[in-house]
C-alpha cells in the first residue's frame, strides 16, 4: 500500500467514524445507537490495518483483534442495557431514560 | 486519707463521663444510680477526709496534693494542685453533703419526666465543676471550675429545651454571667502581670509587698473579681438572671441557684479575702452592693406571685447578706451563712419541687392554697425552712448565721450596713410567711396528691434536720484560713443585737400573720390603689431592671447590628457566594440525564482537545 491509498483509508475511516458519531448524535432509538457505535469502532479498526499496512508491521493487525474483542465486549453490555431498557421504560428511546438529569 | 482528695473531684466526673457515653444504652434507673451513686462516693470520701481533717489536723491547717502542672511556657507555669484547709473543706461538705441529697431527690422528682441520663450527666459534671472549684490551688482552675459551673447553669436551666423560653432564660443566665466573667478574667490578667502568679496563696503573700494599702492598682484588681462574684452570685446589678433561671427543673434550682453556684462569689471573696484586706475601698463597695441587693430583693420577693421566684429572690437577698458579712470583715459569719443558707435553701426548694408536682405543676401560689392538711411533710418543710431563712430564735440553723452577721455588722461599726441588716432581717419573715400563709392555710384550691418513695421523704427529713439549731451548732473550721473579725464591742452589746434581730424577726413573722393570714383585706385594699398597684407591679418586675437593660444595652446592640449588617463591604463578601450559587445553576442545567447529549459534549470536548493539540 504506498502513501496516496493510505491516504484515502483514512478518510474513509474518518468519514465512517463521523457517520458513526453523528448516528449516536441523532438517533433515539438504542439499537440504533449500538450499531453506530460499532460502526466507530470499526472506523478505528480500519484506521489500524491500513497503517499496519503501510509500515508493514504486525502491530495493526494486533491492534484490530484487540478492537474486536473490545466490540464485542461493548455490544454483550449495550444489548443488556437495551433489555434492560425495553423492560423498564416499555421503549428503546434514551430519551426517556432521563431521570437523572440535574 | 489525705491522698484521697483527688477521688472528690474525680468521681462526679467519672459519673458525667459514664453517662453521656450510654445516655441512649442506659435505663433511666441505671443512669439515676451511676449519677447518685457516683456523687455517694464523692460525699464518702469527704466525710472520710473531713474526719481526718479533725482528728490528724495537717500541718499548717492546710495539706496540698500537687497533681500535675499544666504548662511551662515564658515562665508561666501553673501547677495544679488541690489544696484542703477549712475553708474548702466546708465547701466539699456544702457541695457534696447537700449535692448528695438533691441528687437523692432529683430520683423521685425526675421519674416523672424522664430523660435521666442527659439529666445526671449535666448534674454530676456540675459537681464535678463546682468541687474543681474550691479544691483548686491556683486562681487559673479556680476560674476554669468557675466557668464549668456556668456552663452546666446553662445546660441545665434549657434542660427542657423543647420551650423556647427555657431556652432564652438559660442564655440571659450564660451571658449575665458572663459580664462578671470578663471582669473576673481582666482582673486575673493584671493579678498574673503585677505578681507574676495565680496562685492564691503566694498572690496574697506578694500582694502584700507590691501593692500599697488602699493603692489604685489592688483598687481596681479587687473591684474586678468583685465583678465576677457579683455576676456569679446574682447581686445587683447583674442579679437579673436568677429569678429567669427557675425555669430548670427544680432539684436543679435547689443545687445550683441555691446551695453551690451563686454561693461560688462569696467563695471568691472569703478566699482572696487577703487581697481585699488590702483595698478597703472595695471592701466596702462589697457590702453597700450586698445590703443593696438585700434590700431590693427583699422587696420583690413581696410581690412575686411564682412559687420558685419568691424562692429565687429570696437567695439573692440571703447571698446579700453574705456580701454585706463580707464587707465588714466578718468572713467566718458569712461562710456560716453560706452553709446554713445551703441547708434550709436546698428544703425550701426541693419541698417547693414537691408542691409543685404534688399540685399537677401548678406553680402559681394563688392557685394552690389550704395545702396544710393534704401535705402535711411539705408543711413541715416549709414551716421549718421558712423559720430557718426568716432567722427564728434559738431554734433554727439561720438564726445563728444571721445574728452572726448582725452583730459583726454592728461590732464593726458599719451601721449603715447593720441597719440595711435590721431591715432585711424584718422583710425576709414578711414574704417569707405570706409564701407559708397563701398556699398552705386559708382554703383549699387544689387537690393535691402525696409523693411516696424513700427518694422522697428522706432528703427532706435529712435538710429538715439540718436547717434546725443542729446545722448551727455545726462550726466550719474556719480558724486558720479565715482572720477573725477586727470589731470588739462588750459583751453586753452582743446580747442586745441578739435579742434585737430575734426581736425583729418575731415582729415580721407576726406582722406576716396579720397581713396575710385569713382575708388579706388590708393588702387587697393596698394592691387595690393605685400607688400600690405601681408598686406591686414594678417590684413584680424584680425593679424592672430587665426593662432597663434592654433600652439601655440590648436596644443600642442591636439597632447598631442592623445597621452594620448592610454595609458595603458586607455586599462585596456576600457576592462571592452570589456568584458561585449562579456558577452552580447554570452547571446543574447542564446535567440533563439525556445521553445524546452527553456523546455530543464528550465529542465537542474531544475536538477541542484536537484542535488545541494541532493547532
Amino acid at each position: 500500500m504506498n502513501a496516496a491509498s493510505l491516504q484515502f483509508t483514512l478518510m474513509l475511516a474518518g468519514i465512517l467514524f463521523s457517520l458513526g458519531l453523528l448516528g449516536v448524535l441523532v438517533r433515539r432509538n438504542l439499537l440504533f445507537v449500538l450499531m453506530s457505535i460499532e460502526i466507530m469502532i470499526n472506523a478505528a479498526g480500519l484506521a489500524f490495518v491500513a497503517a499496519g499496512s503501510r509500515w508493514a508491521q504486525a502491530d495493526g493487525q494486533v491492534m484490530f483483534l484487540m478492537v474486536l474483542t473490545l466490540a464485542a465486549a461493548e455490544t454483550s453490555v449495550g444489548l443488556a442495557m437495551l433489555l434492560q431498557l425495553h423492560r423498564r421504560f416499555g421503549t428503546l428511546d434514551t430519551d426517556a431514560a432521563s431521570d437523572m438529569g440535574g | 486519707m489525705y491522698n484521697l482528695l483527688f477521688v472528690i473531684f474525680l468521681a462526679p466526673f467519672l459519673g458525667f463521663v459514664a453517662l453521656t457515653i450510654g445516655r441512649s444504652r442506659l435505663s433511666e434507673s441505671a443512669a439515676t444510680a451511676i449519677g447518685i451513686g457516683t456523687l455517694g462516693v464523692s460525699a464518702l470520701t469527704t466525710l472520710a477526709v473531713g474526719i481526718e481533717f479533725f482528728v490528724h489536723p495537717p500541718a499548717g491547717g492546710a495539706f496540698t496534693q500537687p497533681l500535675w502542672q499544666w504548662l511551662d511556657v515564658g515562665g508561666f507555669a501553673p501547677r495544679f494542685a488541690l489544696r484542703l484547709d477549712g475553708l474548702s473543706l466546708t465547701m466539699l461538705g456544702v457541695i457534696t453533703g447537700v449535692g448528695f441529697f438533691i441528687h437523692v431527690f432529683a430520683a423521685w422528682y425526675m421519674r416523672e419526666y424522664g430523660d435521666c441520663a442527659r439529666f445526671f450527666s449535666y448534674m454530676n459534671l456540675f459537681v464535678a465543676s463546682m468541687l474543681f472549684l474550691v479544691l483548686g490551688d491556683n486562681l487559673l482552675f479556680l476560674f476554669f471550675g468557675w466557668e464549668g459551673v456556668g456552663l452546666c447553669s446553662y445546660l441545665l436551666i434549657g434542660f427542657w429545651y423543647k420551650d423556647p423560653a427555657n431556652g432564652a432564660a438559660a442564655r440571659k443566665a450564660f451571658i449575665v454571667t458572663r459580664v462578671g466573667d470578663a471582669l473576673f478574667a481582666i482582673g486575673l490578667f493584671w493579678l498574673y502581670r503585677d505578681l507574676g502568679t495565680l496562685d492564691i496563696q503566694q498572690a496574697v503573700l506578694l500582694a502584700q509587698r507590691h501593692f500599697d494599702l488602699g493603692g489604685p492598682q489592688i483598687t481596681a484588681i479587687t473591684l474586678l473579681l468583685l465583678g465576677g462574684a457579683v455576676g456569679k452570685s446574682a447581686q445587683l446589678p447583674l442579679q437579673t438572671w436568677l429569678p429567669d433561671a427557675m425555669a430548670g427543673p427544680t432539684p436543679v434550682s435547689a443545687l445550683i441557684h441555691a446551695a453551690t453556684m451563686v454561693t461560688a462569689g462569696v467563695y471568691l471573696i472569703a478566699r482572696t479575702h487577703g487581697l481585699f484586706e488590702l483595698a478597703p475601698y472595695s471592701l466596702e463597695a462589697v457590702g453597700v452592693i450586698g445590703a443593696t441587693t438585700l434590700l431590693l430583693a427583699s422587696c420583690a420577693a413581696l410581690v412575686q406571685t411564682d412559687i420558685k421566684r419568691i424562692l429565687a429572690y429570696s437567695t439573692m437577698s440571703q447571698i446579700g447578706y453574705m456580701f454585706l458579712a463580707l464587707g465588714c470583715a466578718a468572713w467566718e459569719a458569712s461562710i456560716f451563712h453560706l452553709m446554713t443558707h445551703a441547708f434550709f435553701k436546698a428544703l425550701l426548694f426541693l419541698t417547693s419541687g414537691a408542691v409543685i408536682l404534688a399540685c399537677h405543676h401548678e406553680q402559681d401560689i394563688f392557685k394552690m392554697g389550704g395545702l396544710r392538711r393534704q401535705l402535711p411533710l411539705e408543711y413541715a418543710c416549709f414551716l421549718v425552712g421558712g423559720l430557718a431563712l426568716s432567722a427564728f430564735p434559738l431554734v433554727t440553723a439561720g438564726y445563728y448565721s444571721k445574728d452572726e452577721i448582725l452583730w459583726e455588722a454592728y461590732a464593726s461599726g458599719h451601721m449603715r450596713l447593720f441597719l440595711a441588716g435590721l431591715a432585711g432581717a424584718f422583710l425576709t419573715p414578711l414574704y417569707t410567711f405570706r409564701l407559708i400563709f397563701i398556699v398552705f392555710h386559708g382554703e383549699a384550691r387544689i387537690h393535691a396528691h402525696r409523693g411516696q418513695g424513700v427518694t422522697y421523704w428522706l432528703p427532706l427529713a435529712v435538710l429538715l434536720m439540718f436547717s434546725t439549731f443542729i446545722g448551727g451548732m455545726i462550726h466550719p473550721p474556719l480558724a486558720d484560713v479565715l482572720p477573725a473579725a477586727t470589731g470588739h464591742a462588750a459583751n453586753g452589746a452582743k446580747l442586745t443585737v441578739g435579742i434585737l434581730s430575734g426581736a425583729v424577726a418575731l415582729c415580721g413573722i407576726a406582722v406576716a400573720c396579720a397581713l396575710f393570714l385569713g382575708r388579706r383585706r388590708l393588702v387587697t385594699w393596698f394592691a387595690g390603689t393605685p400607688p400600690g398597684a405601681l408598686l406591686a407591679r414594678w417590684w413584680l418586675q424584680g425593679w424592672s431592671f430587665d426593662w432597663l437593660y434592654d433600652r439601655l444595652l440590648v436596644r443600642p446592640v442591636v439597632w447598631f447590628a442592623r445597621v452594620n449588617i448592610s454595609d458595603g463591604i458586607d455586599l462585596a463578601i456576600l457576592a462571592i457566594p452570589a456568584a458561585l450559587r449562579w456558577l452552580n445553576g447554570a452547571l446543574v442545567r447542564t446535567e440533563t440525564g439525556r445521553i445524546r447529549w452527553y456523546a455530543a459534549s464528550m465529542a465537542a470536548g474531544a475536538v477541542l482537545v484536537v484542535a488545541m493539540v494541532f493547532l
